[in-house]
């Protein structure tokens, strides 16, 4: 079996570095020949994705972002040594209940990244968390 | 890296145009401009993103946190020049059903008249 060419990221805990990680992802799109609206998507869900885990997992560490290209599909694996997360915990946020109540206002990157990715899955237990997306490939017209 | 590039009062809308990454700190920055036109008495404003291509969602919750003190003043934020995934991330989240997204900056004004 060929190996799946992967690039990887090795990213501090720092201020804006999601952005390097969406400089990556378009060099990677672009490779693919995904669309720019595709390439935008996956920017868009890999920076939730990075503050995800830079925020939530508390890790003081590094985070590992994995670049899976095939032909069909990207899998980007963005992996976090941090203390995890309950997944029964997360409600799915709605507007409707953040406006005008107390509820905070913040809470919506997992929402998006299924939103703006084709799937998504996570493995998360208290040595760290694993979240896998994946965007399909479409033709270009 | 983002800042808030331009302020004006056009036919008593305040207009506030940005450059760069919308996140936490540039939300904050438009955030602490809004209160300060909302304390000289102004409720409407415009929010040009022509120059910021890219968003994060806790920038987009200090939008949040705008509409609901301006909607406490009778008041209104509206966006122009949207990034497609900007809009498409707006419009997830919901936020475009609290606000007007128009497509240029004299489209909104004239909306606003």
């Amino acid at each position: 079996m060929s190996k799946v060419p992967t690039v990887e990221l090795k990213l501090p805990i720092l201020k804006n570095m999601e952005l390097v990680a969406t400089q990556t992802s378009e060099v990677v799109s672009k490779h693919m020949d995904l669309s720019e609206e595709q390439s935008d998507e996956i920017s868009m869900a890999l920076i939730e994705a990075c503050i995800n885990a830079f925020e939530h997992s508390e890790t003081k560490n590094e985070i590992y972002i994995h670049f899976m290209i095939s032909d069909n599909e990207l899998t980007i694996k963005v992996i976090d040594k941090g203390k995890g997360f309950d997944a029964s915990k997360i409600k799915i946020p709605e507007i409707e209940n953040k406006i005008n109540t107390k509820e905070r206002k913040r809470g919506w990157g997992l929402m998006l990244i299924k939103e703006l990715m084709d799937s998504v899955d996570f493995e998360s237990d208290h040595t760290g968390t694993t979240l896998t997306m994946v965007k399909k490939k479409t033709n270009n017209e | 890296m983002s800042k808030i590039i331009e302020t004006n009062l056009i036919n008593n809308v305040v207009v506030i145009k940005t450059e760069g990454y919308l996140n936490n700190d540039l939300g904050e920055e438009i955030e602490k401009i809004t209160k300060k036109y909302i304390e000289t008495g102004n409720k409407v404003f415009l929010i040009n993103l022509k120059d910021s291509k890219i968003v994060n969602s806790i920038g987009a919750s200090i939008l949040i946190e705008i509409i609901e003190q301006l909607q406490d003043i009778d008041g209104e934020l509206v966006l122009c020049e949207l990034a497609p995934i900007i809009e498409k991330t707006f419009k997830i989240m919901g936020l475009t059903k609290y606000c007007s997204v128009y497509g240029t900056q004299d489209e909104a004004i004239k909306g606003l008249a």
